[in-house]
């Protein structure tokens, strides 16, 4: 199923003509407007004029979450606070929280993007929905709600935690979609396994997932425990919420819906705009945002573009599973490496949960990795030579994946702190 | 058939976890009869013997330890110089390698028991049997 496959399934040159159209008007109208951008347009001597094709998009300076934190919290409105009808904003986590504000119209384009990606999953007006993602200032639970609600399935608004009531709703409700961060979903698993709860016997029929890094292997640990097929679901609270991009069916990469959302893959060193194909910081241009228009924003997030038309019949671009952010990219002993590799290289041990936790230490001058592993009934051995094989073995594998000597360290199930929203993988105790 | 049901429980190397472990038996009346303790500078595995290991077993997992129940060897050696290597004399005649042992002496008895976990424990105990070593039995052993 396509939800509007008019632009879903638009023919190349057309896109680039809407898109062009788009460029021109969202530059005009944050020049015009936001006065952040009027100011850093001046200073690099160009103007909205300047923007004659797409490529001229490289003219324009990014737009980094510094820039919005210094426009806390109403600095990058391109409408008088009026107009604006909802405002959202991010955790908070690296610093102020940057603001996120809507027009009526941009609440109506984040329900069509969002029915557009829960379509691709699969959803229709005949599914009922338990959202687990927070209600509140954080996007993830409005914006999956609103494409829900465009759809016409049935909303169950949950938010996330109370793991009992979320397993009773969803067996009494008899839920069909549900939407979870990754390991959000691993944990309500566990805990409904150990509540004796078949998992098989639920109606489930697809689960979208976000709002956190995740690596296939986890998919597919979420789908076996559920039995139920997981898609992707990317986006963030600058440039809107969730609905940037979705997966579809082929779960091969996430259609970004470029009538509203102008990518651009660069280098986060150098900062030029890399080729289609290659790997690189994310960067999103809001084509039609009225609220909040934001040029060349840096997503941080480290992933691939490509290009062609997909099995699904659809012609917009994918983006590949983000692997890492360029801010969370480890430098250990000069060498950089994503956490996501890590778990990548731990969800190929047989019988190791998913709960694993990085610790990043520098002792004397070189920096120390240890990875702390919850042990499990498959990996626990009566004999201290096998256990120490296995850490050992472990060791070797993170090792092959990332090329640096890691500790391992096999600790108690469940002694892992559990999250019920982005889970705290890496902890650096460097003194940097 | 005489092997006895040893419980091995993963311990991380962290203050108070085997306290944790015993209170766990001991909130459920469960007296120990044997143990012992290998470790390494990460973790450790506690290994007991108690009368009633599956219940043992359960309520430790109701507390989230991670517990397996394996078989091992009890055997009678009297208590003087020299019985223990009268087993071990059985076992190395047999070509029979240890993987662990750990023993302990009965109360009011001029006995002490071993519990032995060879690497291959089926020829073991058909080599302590043949070589008559008192082998015990279950009942023997939580009788204790």
């Amino acid at each position: 199923m396509i939800w509007n496959e008019e632009v879903e399934c638009m023919a190349d040159e057309d896109k680039r003509k809407l898109q062009l159209k788009r460029l021109q008007d969202v530059v005009k109208r944050a020049y015009e407007n936001v006065p952040y951008y009027r100011k850093r347009f001046d200073e690099t001597g160009i103007s909205p004029e300047d923007i004659k094709t797409l490529k001229d998009i490289e003219k324009i300076p990014y737009t980094t979450k510094t820039d919005l934190r210094g426009a806390y919290p109403f600095g990058m409105f391109a409408v008088p606070r009026k107009e604006i009808v909802e405002v959202h904003t991010s955790s908070g986590t690296t610093g102020k929280p940057t603001v996120s504000g809507y027009t009526r119209g941009d609440l109506e384009i984040w329900s069509e993007c969002m029915a557009r990606g829960l379509t691709m999953a699969g959803v229709t007006d005949e599914d009922v929905i338990q959202n687990t993602h927070g209600y509140g200032l954080f996007t993830g639970g409005f914006g999956v709600h609103y494409g829900a609600q465009k759809i016409g399935a049935t909303v169950i608004p949950i938010s996330t935690g109370q793991s009992r009531r979320q397993m009773e709703i969803m067996r009494d409700f008899g839920t069909t979609f549900l939407v979870v961060t990754p390991s959000y979903g691993l944990y309500l698993a566990e805990e409904f396994m150990d509540d004796g709860m078949d998992l098989k016997d639920l109606k489930l029929k697809a689960i979208g997932f976000g709002a956190e890094g995740w690596t296939q292997e986890m998919r597919e640990k979420l789908e076996e425990k559920f039995n139920a097929p997981a898609y992707n679901i990317y986006g963030l609270t600058e440039v809107m919420g969730p609905g940037v991009g979705i997966e579809c069916a082929e779960q091969d990469g996430l259609h970004i819906f470029e009538d509203h959302f102008y990518p651009e893959i660069i280098d986060p060193q150098t900062l030029e705009t890399l080729p289609d194909g290659e790997k690189g910081e994310l960067v999103i241009t809001t084509l039609t945002r009225k609220g909040m228009p934001l040029l060349r924003f840096r997503t941080k997030d480290i992933t691939t573009l490509r290009r062609g038309k997909c099995k699904c019949g659809r012609t917009l671009v994918k983006m590949d599973r983000v692997t890492g952010r360029s801010d969370d990219m480890l430098k250990i002993r000069g060498v950089s490496i994503f956490p996501s590799q890590i778990e990548k290289a731990l969800f190929k041990i047989d019988g190791l949960e998913p709960h694993y936790q990085i610790i990043v230490t520098r002792p004397e001058q070189l920096d120390e990795l240890e990875i702390q592993v919850e042990a499990s009934q498959e990996l626990f051995s009566d004999e201290v030579k096998e256990l120490v094989g296995i850490t050992r073995k472990i060791e070797e594998r993170v090792h092959s994946e990332i090329g640096l000597r890691v500790n391992v360290t096999l600790v108690e199930p469940r002694s892992l702190p559990r999250s019920e929203g982005k889970a705290v993988r890496v902890i650096d105790k460097r003194d940097l | 058939m005489s092997m006895i049901k040893q419980l091995s429980i993963f311990l991380e190397n962290k203050k108070g976890r085997m306290w944790k472990a015993l209170d766990v038996l001991e909130k459920a009346e469960i007296n120990i009869r044997a143990l012992s303790l290998a470790d390494t500078s990460d973790f450790g595995i506690l290994r007991l013997v108690v009368p009633e290991p599956d219940r043992a077993r359960e309520v430790l997992e109701e507390n989230g330890f991670l517990v397996k129940v394996g078989e091992v060897i009890a055997v009678g050696i009297t208590d003087k110089p020299g019985g223990l290597n009268k087993i071990l004399k059985i076992l190395n005649k047999s070509g029979i390698n240890l993987e662990y042992l750990y023993a302990f002496v009965e109360q009011n008895k001029n006995r002490a028991i071993v519990v032995l976990h060879p690497e291959n424990i089926d020829a073991g105990l058909e080599a302590l049997k043949n070589g008559n070593a008192d082998v015990l039995s279950e009942e023997e052993v939580y009788s204790i």
